[in-house]
């Protein structure tokens, strides 16, 4: 291969890349007044063009396998940038209002999806760090990005701290995995175990510190304990797009590792798999009944999440990580929805994050009461919302690989959280009305109406979302 | 007159409305009400008009489905939206289009805020309803089943009692804990025979016997806690009482008829040695049911709570006559469950019109109102009578076929049942003498006034409905003859089937 059809490969990274450079370029050269706008406006545009190359990119593995562009990494690649986007338009009015309007804001962002793009297109240990680290960095100064705020600083500080180990505990079995199979590429390391290899004890063991550093970076339990603090502390924009971007990026990249270097040695590690999803399941859904700050309570509701889309990767097959990209899909929209409604909820000028804040939206703002409620019911699973087709579809593949215990553990652990998302239900509807929120921007409107429309319309025709992840289930196995 | 996609045009016409009145219905709070209420009503009339053209245009001779549609939905996993009724289900679609229109007459004075989303989560209800009862396939019958319940918990949470926000919560996650493992088990029987088509499905799926029981406690899970059964009854008495009238005429009326018809449905033909197997357990708890809530209905102090407790001895017969598996108790079943529709509904509106005027439910508040509300006594009686199963009533349709059904199966539940009925008298009746009969000592209760004629629109088609029922049965059963015959001869097969390897392989 040459290095102009490598090139034409990773078209979309590299222009990123560059784009990147030339937004921090375009904030340093306009007046400081309106520098985060011209970003603002000009990151959205870069990503949109960004997400275009990715739609009409080819497929093929490029730079001697380091990088793999397939049918997978294009529909996590869209979704990223989608929830990168979005985050970048959801987060003017705040880091206006709260006197941090910083270009870097916007071209952070970027960068971070340029991290994560190159993570769901990682074919090699090395490129997979490299990936990773480059999201992960940016992430630790998005979090910390109102550095007057203490509670942002130690967020910031937090994420950086614990990232930092998770990083390490990914590093150390990645070297485990080296030493044990002489390479770092993910087709190679495939190829020693294909033929029914027997894997060692210390390949077994290096195996386990991968899926540690990567349950961390999903923020599964055991390894979610630094959500709940971060989703908090950091800035409303950031944690909207902390539940999103990098989740989505970090799932696929833990589908691309398991499925791919160690696929033949599922046997040994579905049963973590099962373990980590039924634990976040459960703590997901009961930890979040004690919550009264929203953010905290969208943190664990998220680790929830991440388990019900672990159960199509602690199946393994084509129909369970179908499953999975269904779920992040649709995972996407309700959390972006429902996070524009949060960043709504502002009163003399000053953001709130109690639920009980809440009390009688339906009377004061019923159309965002009315949205809000469409999420958190898609959230819980019940029909007619998208997010019942997420759970449906996991939960078919994880009744057609017969792991009955997930599935009935993952249902009933279902309706516990239906719990907590009726509470904010019942706030908004049942409880006598508080004194009502600024007026939603008009951009947060939007978001708002587009994402609640997704949700119904996905429930209405459900066949493309399904066939595009079919296909990137496919792509993923195919190679 | 034959319409095209009739079930589809009676089940998403209220929903239409629904957006309407969203819409449409602005301004002045008072004008903005007024509005609303106007356009739920005919809505949900032209809705009721429209589905007699189901039965209009009914087959009584046909077994199979009937105003059949089909649209892909999922093709590539093969779960469409696939329409259509057949003679079990033709009633309740009638029951529900029947009954909405009632509900939304008698939540005109009573409810006055926010009447505008009340009356748009009656007719989304109403759509879920019809949905439920014509859905074809699994999946859409699911969704249908769990969608019921969001519009409910909002009817009771924002409008309903004292105790609204746990009779709401309990509401929901009871229901929903139960229909998760139906959804489990739809998944696994997708798995079992290849297709979520109910049509298909209903002729047979020869799911192995040990899949069976598991299946059939997933589906037991979600039905019994729907119809509700003994033990899994305690979230309909707080549901009724706090819900509003209206809320509780459809709880009672309709969404309490969804699990037995789940049983009717899925359980019996789908998984008929489980059913088979299950049965003692089914009568055991269905004469529990009848005799344990019978006497806790008669210890009640609170109206509605009095009767949220009939309905589930009630039900309890429903029950009977289903597992029975005879012609008799199978069509005694369901006429008892449109004459419970009728008739509970009916009582809770009776509650309704007293507590709209004096504001409590308790029993011993009342007396006497006889003297001061003469056609408000006969209605109550007419109502407690057919409650009571006087022949010449709906009620009693239903309890004797059942009895005569289950008589020939296992008489000493028939004995059990029986007591039942002797039960349900007793509780009634005595309600009926202290809120109307007595002297008139109350204050507050010597200046009531009699029934509006609004009052008396909503009462008049039921009062009619009951005595037709009560007097003319066959109106009802014909149409249903063919379809249990088919269901029957159908469960009967499969056990012989069944049988049969049982001793070849012996």
């Amino acid at each position: 291969m040459t290095f102009s059809q490598d090139l034409a490969l990773v078209y979309p990274e590299a222009f990123l890349a560059v784009a990147a450079m030339g937004l921090l370029m375009l904030g340093v050269f306009s007046p400081a007044a309106s520098a985060l706008n011209r970003v603002a406006i000009a990151s959205v545009v870069v990503i949109g063009i960004t997400a275009v190359l990715v739609i009409t990119g080819g497929s093929g593995a490029a730079f001697d396998g380091l990088f793999l562009s397939d049918g997978f990494s294009r529909f996590a690649k869209v979704l990223i940038l989608l929830a990168t986007a979005l985050a970048i338009v959801m987060s003017m009015g705040y880091l206006r209002a709260n006197k941090i309007e910083r270009f870097e804001f916007p071209v952070l962002i970027v960068i971070a999806a340029l991290g994560m793009m190159m993570m769901v297109s990682a074919n090699d240990l090395m490129s997979l760090y490299l990936g990773l680290e480059l999201q992960s960095l940016s992430l630790y100064v998005l979090a910390a990005f109102n550095r007057d705020s203490i509670r942002s600083s130690e967020a910031g500080l937090k994420y950086f701290v614990l990232g930092a180990l998770a990083s390490g505990m990914l590093l150390y079995g990645a070297s485990l995995v080296y030493g044990y199979t002489g390479t770092t590429e993910f087709a190679v390391i495939a190829d020693r175990f294909s033929g029914g290899n027997e894997a060692g004890v210390g390949m077994i063991v290096g195996i386990v510190f991968v899926i540690c550093g990567l349950a961390f970076k999903v923020s599964a339990v055991p390894f979610h304990m630094w959500t709940p603090d971060v989703y908090e502390g950091a800035p409303t924009p950031v944690t909207a797009l902390f539940a999103v971007a990098p989740k989505i990026a970090a799932i696929a990249l833990f589908l691309r590792v398991m499925t791919g270097p160690f696929g033949d040695l599922a046997a040994q590690w579905q049963d973590i798999i099962v373990f980590i999803s039924i634990a976040s399941m459960a703590l997901g859904a009961v930890a979040a009944i004690a919550q009264d700050d929203i953010k905290r309570l969208m943190a664990y509701s998220s680790i929830g999440h991440i388990g019900y889309a672990l159960i199509g990767l602690a199946v393994g097959n084509e129909v369970g990580i179908r499953g999975t990209l269904f779920y992040m899909a649709i995972y996407l929209f309700m959390n972006v929805g429902a996070f524009a409604c949060i960043l709504s909820m502002r009163r003399d000028g000053r953001e709130v994050t109690k639920i009980s804040e809440l009390a009688g939206l339906s009377k004061n703002n019923p159309m965002m009461a009315a949205v809000f409620a469409l999420f958190m019911f898609s959230m819980a699973g019940i029909p007619p919302a998208a997010g019942f087709l997420g759970k449906f579809f996991v939960f078919m593949a994880a009744v057609e690989a017969e792991l009955y215990t997930l599935a009935v553990i993952g249902v009933v652990s279902s309706v516990v959280g239906a719990f907590y998302y009726l509470r904010i239900i019942k706030i908004m509807y049942f409880d006598d009305a508080a004194e009502p929120f600024e007026r939603t921007e008009p951009v947060m409107k939007l978001v708002l109406i587009g994402t609640g429309l997704f949700t119904l319309l996905v429930f209405v025709f459900p066949q493309p979302l399904l066939s595009s992840a079919q296909a990137a289930a496919s792509a993923l196995f195919a190679g | 007159m034959q319409i095209d996609y009739l079930l589809s045009l009676v089940t998403f016409l209220p929903i239409f409305g629904a957006v309407l009145i969203l819409v449409l219905a602005r301004g002045e709070q008072e004008v903005s009400y007024r509005n609303a209420r106007w356009m739920a009503l005919w809505t949900s009339l032209i809705t009721f008009m429209l589905s007699l053209f189901i039965w209009g245009g009914f087959d009584n001779q046909q077994a199979g489905f009937q105003f059949v549609e089909k649209v892909e939905w999922l093709p590539s996993v093969g779960i469409s939206y696939h329409m259509g009724v057949d003679g079990i289900s033709m009633w309740f679609v009638m029951l529900s289009t029947f009954l909405t229109p009632i509900c939304i007459l008698a939540s005109w004075k009573a409810i006055t805020v926010r009447a505008k989303e009340y009356m748009i989560a009656f007719l989304i209800l109403e759509t879920m309803m019809v949905g439920m009862f014509c859905a074809l396939d699994f999946v859409g019958f699911y969704m249908f089943f769990e969608a019921v319940l969001i519009p409910m918990f909002l009817i009771i949470g924002v409008w309903g009692g004292k105790r609204r926000v746990y009779a709401a919560f309990k509401f929901f996650l009871y229901t929903l804990l139960g229909s998760v493992l139906m959804l489990l088990a739809i998944i696994a029987i997708y798995f079992q025979t290849g297709t979520t088509d109910i049509a298909v499905l209903v002729q047979g799926a020869d799911i192995p016997v040990e899949w069976q029981y598991y299946l059939w406690l997933a589906f037991f899970a979600s039905f019994a806690v729907k119809v509700p059964m003994w033990p899994v009854h305690t979230w309909l008495p707080d549901a009724h009482v706090e819900a509003p009238t209206a809320g509780s005429v459809i709880l009672a009326g309709v969404l309490l008829k969804m699990g037995a018809y789940g049983f009717i449905r899925f359980s019996l033909p789908i998984l008929p040695e489980a059913s088979e197997f299950f049965t003692p357990m089914m009568y055991v708890l269905s004469v529990i049911a009848v005799i344990y809530t019978s006497l806790v209905a008669l210890a009640q102090e609170d109206m509605k709570k009095l009767i949220a407790y009939s309905s589930v001895a009630h039900m309890g017969f429903v029950t009977i006559g289903i597992f029975s598996a005879t012609t008799q108790g199978m069509e005694g079943a369901l006429i008892q469950m449109l004459a419970h529709g009728l008739v509970s509904g009916a009582l809770f509106l009776c509650v309704g019109v007293i507590y709209d005027r004096i504001h409590t439910r308790e029993i011993s508040r009342y007396g006497g109102l006889v003297h001061r509300m003469p056609a408000y006594a006969v209605v109550f009686l007419l109502f407690t009578l057919a409650s009571v199963g006087l022949p010449g009533t709906a009620g009693f349709v239903g309890e004797f076929l059942i009895l005569l059904g289950v008589f020939q199966v296992n008489s000493v539940v028939a004995l059990f049942a029986a007591l039942g009925v002797i039960l349900g008298a007793a509780y009634m009746l005595y309600l009926f003498r202290r809120v109307v009969f007595g002297k008139l000592t109350k204050d507050d209760l010597k200046s009531i006034l009699d029934l509006t004629p609004r009052e008396i629109a909503i009462f008049l088609p039921l009062v009619i409905l009951t005595i037709w029922m009560g007097v003319y049965p066959s109106t009802f059963l014909d149409p249903m003859h063919a379809s249990v015959d088919n269901l029957l001869n159908n469960y009967s097969a499969a056990l012989d089937a069944a049988a049969n390897t049982v001793a070849a392989t012996k």
